[in-house]
Parts: structure tokens; sequence; C-alpha cells
């Protein structure tokens, strides 16, 4: 008897979470699988839609934009998590390792400063960096002082600017568990490299890098999957226009916010339904190779 | 070791402060240009383009009472969802971590398959699921599309998988003794739950609670898709409109002007919080762009 009660108690405690998992993660799992099987769009309206099977598929498969669009992706993917997420991470992480802590916290506070700016203000802030002359930054300060060209940048180096707008932002995720990481490191290790005169690049080589193996698979992996599906920046940015639509702003386009008026549900949820398969089988490595339970419970640093 | 450090933080610094450029030209642009009639560069100038033009002209939007009401709206968004965050997560948490039932374990799981999962991805079915709640007599005027409910519960609903974990960390890094007395005490799992556990855990309290406000403070895509009247409804989308706009001249001093309104409230957050979100931040926030 005592046993049922307290099993009942439990559930009255995680009733409120499973009511909302379910509303706002499992029903739309499931219609987006579903819906991405029907036809449905604005022209068919709610109630005239019809089954069409893997009809979707096919046409993502056959679509003209598809090769391109999936390029786009596997570009900005990739320039954005190797040069910024892991990279940027990483240099900043080990260099404001190396400098008296009050600057190096200084640092980390700035590379934090875009994660925390609401999106469309950084955005803004890029926009100007890029904009013509004479208003722009980039034109104003390093084009026409040395007589060079000048232009709106951002149209012309659209992809550019996107990988630069969100590798600025992601950054400081790999930056935070890196330098954990990296302050993690016995100090009498560090600094009996040092004694036995070990170069900073040696030591960076030998030292560091094998104790970040973890941190930096992890960054990777987990920084990919929200790459693939991040798309707020890029809309508010170019909203997909020369050259930067990405698969995930893609099937949003398609489905909730495009041009023509037509809203192709169907055709759209097909398109995040790639998403959605592709975010379950990382879900499905994170539970498998991470030791997800410690790097999502402990909080390495207490303070910056 | 001396000669190490010396030689190399200035070289670290240098290769940091060039890295670190258009962050530190960005934000000094935004603040420039919120005082100036227009800017060259970083350079405020007059209508003329001679330097100087110092103003708060653009701070007139202020006056403005549309600023007023989607400021109210969005923090509006920002107080509820934080709220209703705080709420659903430190019970769920504290169920993950203390009380032995049937399906915990798969409920843990399922936490950790969602945090890992890219809730961004589901937007389209989420309009279906709010047109779908739009029919329902009476929750429909208070929680489906084109509502405030709606978009406050969907960006609640995806707040969770984060929060949810984070306190069922900072529970299970509770003392097991304290429960114990208080429940052969006599006392409830819920009076228990409340003014015993809950006290404990007030650093994880504050990192969610400043995350959640923050985000939802900051948030766009969500009102953005689900709210019709969009560019009035938060304090983002009537940025964004006003970015977009399509009249002629865009002005630039207060478009800066009403971001760095926006961004206030996060600095000032962020300076005195920044211990506690760094919390969340190194426990695997969702952003993650």
């Amino acid at each position: 008897m005592r046993k049922h009660k307290r099993s009942l108690t439990g559930y009255w405690f995680i009733l409120p979470a499973a009511v909302l998992v379910v509303l706002y993660f499992f029903i739309p799992v499931i219609l987006t699988l579903g819906i991405s099987l029907t036809n449905m769009s604005s022209v068919t309206g709610f109630s005239n839609w019809s089954w069409t099977g893997l009809a979707n598929y096919i046409k993502i498969l056959k679509h003209p934009d598809s090769g391109s669009n999936f390029a786009t992706t596997l570009i900005y993917v990739a320039c954005t998590l190797s040069f910024f997420n892991v990279g940027m991470g990483l240099l900043v992480a080990i260099l404001a390792h190396h400098m008296p802590k009050r600057l190096g916290e200084i640092f980390r506070s700035l590379w934090l400063l875009p994660r925390i700016t609401p999106p469309v203000v950084y955005v803004l802030m890029w926009t100007m960096l890029a904009a013509d002359a004479p208003y722009g930054v980039i034109n104003q300060l390093f084009r026409i002082p040395f007589g060079l060209s000048t232009s709106n940048w951002l149209p012309e180096y659209a992809m550019l600017f996107a990988v630069l707008v969100n590798g600025y932002i992601g950054a400081s995720f790999g930056m935070i568990l890196f330098s954990s990481a990296i302050e993690a490191i016995p100090n009498d290790i560090m600094v009996s490299s040092l004694v036995d005169g070990a170069s900073f690049f040696n030591r960076a080589r030998y030292i560091i890098l094998p104790q970040l193996k973890w941190p930096l698979l992890f960054v990777t992996t987990y920084q990919t999957l929200s790459l693939l599906t991040s798309f707020e920046s890029i809309l508010i940015l170019t909203d997909g226009n020369f050259g930067t639509e990405v698969w995930a702003l893609w099937s949003y386009h398609k489905a909730l916010n495009n041009y023509y008026g037509n809203f192709q549900y169907g055709f759209g949820a097909a398109l995040s339904a790639v998403l959605v398969f592709v975010g379950v089988i990382f879900a499905i490595i994170y539970l498998k190779y991470f030791k997800f339970n410690d790097l999502v419970k402990e909080p390495l640093i207490d303070e910056l | 070791m001396k000669k190490h450090r010396d030689y190399f933080t200035p070289l670290a610094f240098l290769i940091l402060l060039v890295l670190s450029l258009p962050i530190i030209v960005g934000y000094l642009w935004l603040f420039i240009s919120t005082f100036s009639e227009r800017t060259y560069g970083l350079k405020p100038v007059d209508i003329n383009g001679n330097f100087g033009g110092l103003t708060l002209k653009n701070w007139q939007f202020l006056h403005n009472p549309d600023i007023w009401i989607v400021t109210f709206n969005t923090f509006i968004l920002a107080l509820l969802m934080t709220i209703g965050v705080l709420v659903v997560s430190a019970s769920a948490g504290y169920a993950l971590s203390r009380i032995k039932f049937p399906g915990r374990k798969s409920f843990l799981s399922l936490t950790l398959v969602l945090h890992a999962f890219p809730s961004i991805t589901l937007l389209i079915a989420i309009y279906f699921v709010l047109r779908f709640f739009s029919h329902l007599p009476v929750l429909g005027s208070f929680m489906g599309y084109n509502t405030m409910g709606g978009v406050i519960l969907v960006s609640l609903a995806l707040q969770l998988p984060l929060g949810m974990w984070l306190m069922k960390g900072f529970f299970d890094a509770v003392s097991w003794d304290i429960e114990r007395a208080a429940l052969i005490d006599g006392c409830s799992r819920f009076r228990t739950f409340w003014n015993i556990m809950v006290p404990q855990i007030r650093p994880g309290i504050a990192a969610l609670s400043i995350f959640s406000f923050m985000t939802g403070w900051s948030s766009f895509l969500i009102p953005y898709t689900f709210l019709t009247s969009g560019s009035k409804a938060v304090i983002s989308t009537y940025l964004n409109s006003m970015m977009h706009s399509d009249s002629l001249s865009i002005q630039y001093g207060v478009l800066a002007a009403v971001g760095l309104f926006q961004l206030i409230p996060i600095l000032i957050f962020y300076t005195f919080n920044q211990r506690y979100l760094m919390k969340i931040f190194s426990g695997g926030s969702h952003g993650g762009v």
C-alpha cells in the first residue's frame, strides 16, 4: 500500500512536464512524419488533403533546389563548425588560459556576448558592419583608408557572413567546455612541463589536447546537430537569399513563411522530417557514446 | 617559466584582440550610433557628414506607445515562461531525482533524448497543434494559434528538456539525510519538496530562471511564426520589422537605439549573474548555434 501511494506521488510531480512533452514534442514528431506523407498545403486546405505516400520524399530527391540547398547546408555547417565552434572555441580557450586571469576573463565574457544578445539585435550589428559606404564599418575602417573598392558586402559574401554570424555565437559553447577541461588539468603537470622546457606548442599538443578528447568530440557532434537545424539568424540576416537557404530554413519557408502564399505543409514537413531523423540518430549517439550524464549534470566551472 | 609567460602573454593578447575585433567593433557601433544622427563607420557624423551630430533623438521612439506595448508583451512572455519552466521542471526534476516510480527510468532517458533533440525542427507540426487548440472552446482563445498564451506555452515546452535536466542534477546533489528526516517526521512529499528541497537548490533555480528569462526576452522565431500580427508582438519582431521595412530610408540610429533598449536588461542580468549563467552554458545549453 505504502509503495503504491509513493509511486502515484511521482506521477503527480511529473504530470505537467509529461503533458507538455506529449503536446509539444511527441505529437509534433508524429505529426511531422504524418503530414510529410500527405499533399497538405494551403491550396488543398485542411480538409481536402490526401495521403500521397512517399511522394514528398521523391519530390525532395527530384527537386531542383535539393542539391544546392543540401550543399549550402553542408558548407555552412562544416565551415562554422571547424573554424568557429571547434577551432575558435579551442583557440580562445587556450589563449585566454595563458593570460593573466583578469584579462582572460574579460575575453571570455566578450565572447559570450553574442550568445546572450537577442538575435535580431546581433544580426543588425553584423548587417551594419557589412553595410554600404559610407555607413558600413568594414568599408569605412578597412577599405576606404586603403583606397580599396567598397561595396555592400552582405549580398556578395552572404555565406561568409552566415558563417561569421553563427560562428561568433557558437564559439562560446566550445570555449566554455574547453576552458573548464583545461582548468581541470592538474597544475603540476602544466608547471612540470614548463620546467622540463616544453614549448608552448608542445605543451598544447601533448598535454592539453589529449585531455580535450571527449570535450572535442562532444562539441563537434553536438554542434553539428545544432547547426544543421538552426536557421534563426540566417532568416533574419538574409532570409535565405544570396545562396544561404539552408535545409532547415528551406523547410520553414516551404511550410510556414514563403513569398508565394502557398504554404506547402506536406512538402515542408517532409523536409523537416529528414532533420527529425538526423536529430534522432544524433540523440542516440549522444546517449550511447558520451557520458551525457556527467556532461549535462555537473557544472564543471562555477565562475568564469 | 617566467620567460615563457612574458613571451606569450602579449602574443596571446594580440591574437585574441584581432579575433575579437568583429565583436568589439560591432557592439561599439551599436553603442555609438545610438547617440548619433548617423555614423560613417564608427565615426558619428551630422547630416552633412562632418564629425559630430551627437544626439538623443534616436531615443524618441520611447514616446511611441507601440514600444511600450511590445515591451510589456515581451516582459509578460519572458516572465510567464520563466515561471512555467521553473515550476514544471523543478517538480519533474525532483521526481526524477528522488522518487521511485515505474517509468522513471524511461522518462529520464526520454528527457535526455529530448535534450539532444533539436526542437526547432518541430515548428511546422507545432503550428498544427496550435491550430487544433484554436478550435477548442475555451482553451482555444488562450493557448491556440495566434495567441500570446500559445506562444508562451510553446516557448516553455521547448525549454523543458534543459530545465528538467538541470533541476535533476541539482536535486541529485542535495544530501538525502535532510529529506529522509523530513519524511520520517511525517512531512508529505509535496511539503518536503517545497519547504525543504527547493530552498536547497537556489543556485539552480537562479541559473534556470535567469537563462529562461533571457531566452524569453530575446525570443524571435516562435513569436514571429505563431503570432500573425507578428511585427507588433514582442521587441524582437518589432525590431525585425523595422529592419526590413520597405520605406525608403531605414534609420539605423533608431534601430540601434531599439536594439540597445532590448539588450540593456540582458546586459544587467548578465553582469550580476554571470556565475549562475555559467552553470547553464557549461551544462550544454540548447541554443548551441
